[in-house]
């Protein structure tokens, strides 16, 4: 096997140095009926040949993104990485290397954290951010956790416009940990009075901007109501790119931002693995979860980095940690850094821009076709649809014609017939004019 | 001899009527290690014996500290914010924690006095 | 003044030998922030000019600039390449981390997770577009069902930790449904520090269970500790110390007795893999980490994947999504309804870590089941003859056969005046990464080493004959000072951890100009 370095003569030397007759004597300590025979009954080794062909018949069932005009969103964005990315992300020093817990041998995945972390707080808005954690859905969750924390109360207050896996997770947690979520109803038309629900209890709101129909917003009134009131405001961002265009969750007055990163560095990967961001005010550092990277000096007094505030999480608290969180979304992190390093100000801005021109031409396009109105006055790069017929079979239809349309809001809400006719269609810098007009073509011929 | 007293969970407390400076001691601090953070209580808590009060904590290890007697918060050390390093350096002076109004000051009595604190230590080497 | 004079400026006239005017030493070369490296406007990427387009932003348009650095493609490339360097990396060598599974990570894995059909597959396309990759986290379901014998597998949870949660909400799902409440979650004092946690953060108080004298779980302080009110005994097995728990068979029956369950952290399942069932064991959950076992990259810290399976009482409280045969092919249960009405919920956005799933597939169809046994064979087999050879100057802590780990603690070192700490970071200069240091904390400065199965003996033999020579400079009793300054040859020397964490520096801030702040 081409991954195993021991030779016959080899394991029969190491036996002869350990005492051992033979390697299955070596398994002594499990009792006798619980150890197998042989190998389970199922194929064994194959060449990389084998291995390749096998993979690639799978892969080759499924319609990729890339060989169809493709117009789905809702939480992950099919945007262009650039080549550098992937070619240095699988530096076998970056690839390969474990979590930086001794420092002087893993300077890069650290400076690259920090880098990272640096690069989240700007877009952000926010004075810290931590390493990254596993999604935007999860990282949601932790941010109404560490609010909980911080205000010591129990009361939750989602958006009916917070992307429902990530109201999802929150709920699971909700429900084992036993705090309170008052979770609003799905407002495709925009305008919700969120206010209304927050009392003397609660912890946080948690708004998504844009949100998962994509309406944007500024919610820096509702930022100062909610402070007026003890709570704190969480704010989502599913698309990281639309940060390059909308003010900052930080100009807003936000305490906490959870997002997802995946549209900077990382493919879509049929939704993971991708990146948790999360960002907060300086003043609630402790009560953050997951890894820090931080500044400090060696023993010749020159510029180095550690992981940092470790007594956070779980390797030393244990059962008294702020997460059980251990690992992080290290090289979705790295690929985002990368990208966005490669972007800077100028190129970051150009694709937000680019993003939205291309969503106002979809919007104007689909928007003139009987059948089809536009639910959003603002929007960033996707918007919801409300047709004259149920969504999800027409995606099917359209899918039929390798067009991949969007999502429908029914994928999400299946017991809300009122809702069954939104469709979520998203454009990127990858649409194309003639994606467009392939689209407008086709749901036109569809609806009429 | 001092006129500290002290917990076997390695707190000194020094007692001035019904008023106790409330501290960690040198053997506490130096099984640490460099002391980064501590966290303190807020000033009117009440706090009962026994009941985890603050935190201190090492790079590498988080400690409770625990209320040596009954009482309420009445001052805490705001010098350790900025440098919880006093902790290590003078742990029974500049590195006190938080000042106690005792509930029923004569509990004082039931905690170690130096001597047998300090036998408590050498048991523990 | 230009850049060139301002850095000529710095430069010392005359270095000593070893010293360089740059600070570079040769291949290890300086490398600043990307944030002092920015020229504004600069930008390593082309993009087209925006349609004509009138702004549909509103009033949550952005007015303030980013900040970002501006940098080319080759300074950006550049950039990350010299970091690269600074890394240790499996690549490079050995990575005895017990507890961490370092072995080598096969290139084809990654090729394979960039198919198209995998990797540009969103994951809310319609469900009839998306068959081959339903067909694929299938396929890698069945495969971890037969290596473990267990009837169900929850694929969402995106680590090992994140699967500990996933375990311990099944439990108190199905603890629900069976109409009790519990309050305790039992865990040797041994435990990974995600078991605790991710107790805690179920709600549960955890409650540990001793160590006996041979490292494994004491089963009378188990049993005594056992009652109505235990939701489950989590346990790691083999254990931390590298030992398998041979009454582990005794301790499902007494955790069942009382109606609690048993779940296993499965960070060690390379050490069993094809050869033990954790099923016929009597265990009713347990994660896998992908990135052990079944080798996908570690990536500096993830992402990982942690997939749990999970016995027929605890199946029906899966996570969302399911992947279900359809009657046209394959099906995804979202929503907890149907056959998922028990489901306890969704764990993380979409359905898993599908890259990491791939990677894995491709590890295991290329060992198959008779390569699978062998990986575990080989693991064991190699930690057995680090254990044997390095008993020689070492102090192990248990007598073996171990399993794919050695236990060794600092009694070696006693009165040597080097602490395990030092012992460690002077490998680092030998070209090794250190073992896994000071846990399990049942021993006292524990050294805990797993070679795994991708070390060849030629480079046991090698890194035996380091730590053998390292032992005995130690143990020369004037070693001690030389070992705490270690290590020597590394890109950084050791770090202020204690200032770090003092006045946390978390980011890059811009430099705020003498003239400015004067002013």
């Amino acid at each position: 096997m081409r991954y195993l370095p021991l030779t016959d003569a080899d394991r029969n030397a190491m036996l002869a140095t350990i005492g051992a007759p033979s390697v299955d004597a070596l398994f002594s300590d499990v009792p006798a009926p619980a150890r197998l025979a042989a190998p389970v009954d199922l194929p064994t080794a194959m060449g990389e040949i084998e291995v390749e062909r096998a993979l690639g018949r799978m892969a080759e069932k499924s319609v990729s993104a890339g060989s169809v005009p493709f117009f789905v969103g809702a939480g992950v964005y099919r945007h262009h990485v650039p080549a550098a990315v992937d070619h240095l992300i699988q530096r076998g020093e970056f690839l390969t290397s474990y979590t930086p817990y001794q420092p002087e041998i893993a300077q890069g995945t650290l400076q690259m954290l920090f880098e990272f972390q640096t690069q989240v707080a700007l877009i952000t808005g926010m004075e810290v951010a931590n390493a990254s954690l596993y999604d935007g859905a999860t990282a949601c969750a932790e941010a109404v956790m560490m609010a909980n924390r911080l205000t010591r109360r129990r009361k939750v207050v989602l958006s009916g416009g917070l992307h429902p896996h990530y109201r999802e997770v929150t709920a699971t947690h909700a429900r084992f940990l036993g705090f309170a979520l008052h979770a609003a109803a799905p407002a495709p038309n925009g305008g919700e009075d969120l206010l209304a629900l927050v009392d003397g209890d609660t912890s946080c709101i948690v708004v998504q901007n844009p949100d998962v129909f994509g309406h944007v917003r500024d919610y820096s009134a509702l930022a100062e109501a909610c402070h007026a009131r003890g709570a704190l405001l969480v704010v989502a961002i599913a698309e990281v790119v639309s940060l390059g265009a909308l003010k900052s969750p930080g100009e807003m007055g936000a305490d906490i931002v959870a997002a997802e990163g995946q549209s900077l560095g990382n493919a879509l990967n049929f939704g993971g693995p991708h990146v948790g961001l999360f960002a907060t005010r300086e003043r609630f550092v402790r009560q953050m979860p997951g890894r820090l990277a931080g500044q400090t000096v060696d023993a010749e007094g020159r510029r180095g980095w550690v992981l940092t505030l470790s007594t956070r999480e779980q390797h030393i608290r244990r059962e008294k940690a702020t997460s059980n969180i251990c690992t992080n979304s290290g090289l979705c992190a790295l690929a985002f850094t990368i990208h966005l390093a490669l972007l800077g100000d100028a190129g970051f801005t150009r694709l937000a821009a680019l993003n939205h021109g291309r969503a106002v031409q979809l919007a104007d396009r689909l928007g003139g076709i009987p059948g089809v109105a536009i639910l959003n006055d603002h929007f960033f790069n996707e918007m919801t649809l409300r047709l004259t017929r149920p969504a999800a079979p027409l995606v099917e239809a359209l899918a039929e014609g390798r067009i991949l349309a969007g999502v429908p809001v029914s994928r999400f809400f299946p017991d809300r017939p009122d809702l069954a006719n939104l469709l979520l269609v998203a454009a990127t810098e990858l649409t194309t004019d003639e994606d467009i007009e392939m689209f407008a073509v086709t749901l036109d011929g569809a609806l009429q | 001899m001092t006129d500290l007293r002290f917990t076997t969970d390695h707190e000194w407390v020094r007692r001035d009527g019904d008023i106790a400076v409330v501290g960690i001691t040198d053997y506490a601090q130096s099984c640490l290690g460099d002391v980064v953070y501590v966290e303190l209580p807020s000033v009117g808590a009440t706090v009962e014996k026994g009941g985890a009060a603050a935190t201190v904590e090492s790079v590498k290890a988080a400690s409770e500290v625990y209320a040596p007697l009954d009482g309420e918060v009445v001052a805490v050390n705001d010098l350790l914010a900025g440098e919880p390093g006093h902790v290590n350096a003078d742990p029974t002076g500049e590195g006190w924690f938080f000042k106690l109004k005792l509930s029923d000051p004569g509990q004082v009595d039931a905690l170690m006095d130096e001597a047998a604190y300090k036998t408590l230590v050498e048991s523990l080497a | 003044m230009n850049d060139w004079s301002q850095a000529l400026g710095g430069f010392k006239p005359l270095p000593a030998i070893g010293e360089t005017q740059t600070g570079n030493r040769a291949l290890q070369i300086e490398e600043p922030l990307l944030f002092e490296k920015d020229s504004p406007g600069r930008s390593g990427v082309d993009l087209p000019e925006p349609p004509p387009h009138t702004s549909r932003l509103g009033n949550a348009a952005r007015t303030a600039p980013i900040g970002l650095p501006g940098l080319s493609e080759p300074q950006v490339v550049r950039h990350f390449t010299r970091l690269s360097q600074k890394n240790y990396s499996i690549d490079s060598g050995l990575y005895p981390l017990g507890s961490c599974t370092m072995k080598h990570n096969p290139r084809l894995n990654e090729k394979m997770a960039r198919l198209p059909g995998f990797a540009d597959l969103h994951p809310l396309q319609p469900i009839s577009t998306v068959q081959g990759a339903l067909e694929l986290i299938d396929t890698l379901a069945h495969w971890l069902k037969a290596l473990t014998g267990m009837p169900a597998v929850a694929m969402s949870p995106a680590a090992g930790a994140h699967g500990e949660l996933c375990g311990l909400l099944a439990i108190h799902a199905a603890l629900d449904a069976r109409g009790e409440t519990r309050h305790r979650i039992l865990v040797p004092e041994s435990a990974h520090g995600t078991n605790p946690a991710t107790a805690a953060a179920c709600g549960y108080a955890v409650e540990a269970i001793p160590a006996n004298g041979s490292g494994r779980v004491d089963l009378d302080a188990l049993q005594a500790a056992l009652d109505t009110d235990v939701a489950a005994f989590m346990l790691t097995n083999p254990n931390t110390c590298g030992l398998f728990e041979n009454d582990i068979i005794a301790i499902a029956e007494a955790v069942h007795a009382v109606g609690a369950y048993f779940y296993c952290d499965g960070a060690n399942f390379n050490a069993i893999v094809g050869r033990v069932r954790p099923a016929d064991l009597g265990v009713d959950a347990m994660h896998i980490n992908l990135h052990k076992t079944f080798s996908t990259p570690h990536g500096g810290g993830g992402p990982g994947s942690g997939p749990v399976v999970l016995g027929g009482a605890l199946a029906p409280y899966a996570p969302l999504p399911w992947v279900v045969h359809g009657t046209e092919g394959f099906g995804l249960l979202e929503q907890a309804a149907g056959p998922a009405a028990q489901a306890l919920g969704r764990l993380k956005g979409n359905h898993g870590q599908m890259g990491m799933f791939v990677r894995a597939l491709a590890y295991i169809m290329s060992h198959g089941s008779d390569g699978l046994r062998q990986v575990s064979g080989d693991a064991v087999l190699n930690a057995n003859y680090l254990l044997a050879e390095l008993s020689v100057e070492l102090t192990p802590s248990f007598p073996g056969p171990c399993m794919h780990e050695a236990l060794f603690d600092d009694g070696f070192l006693k009165g040597t005046g080097v602490t395990t700490l030092d012992f460690a970071k002077a490998l680092i200069d030998e070209g090794y990464h250190p073992m896994t240091m000071y846990f399990p904390l049942v021993v006292h400065g524990a050294l805990l080493i797993e070679p795994t199965e991708t070390e060849s003996k030629q480079e046991l033999d090698r890194f035996i004959a380091v730590v053998t020579a390292l032992a005995r400079r130690a143990k020369t009793g004037d070693a001690a000072e030389w070992f705490r300054g270690a290590p020597y040859l590394t890109p950084r020397r050791r770090l202020d951890e204690t200032a770090a964490a003092r006045k946390p520096v978390l980011r890059w801030l811009p430099v705020v100009a003498a003239a400015d702040a004067a002013g």
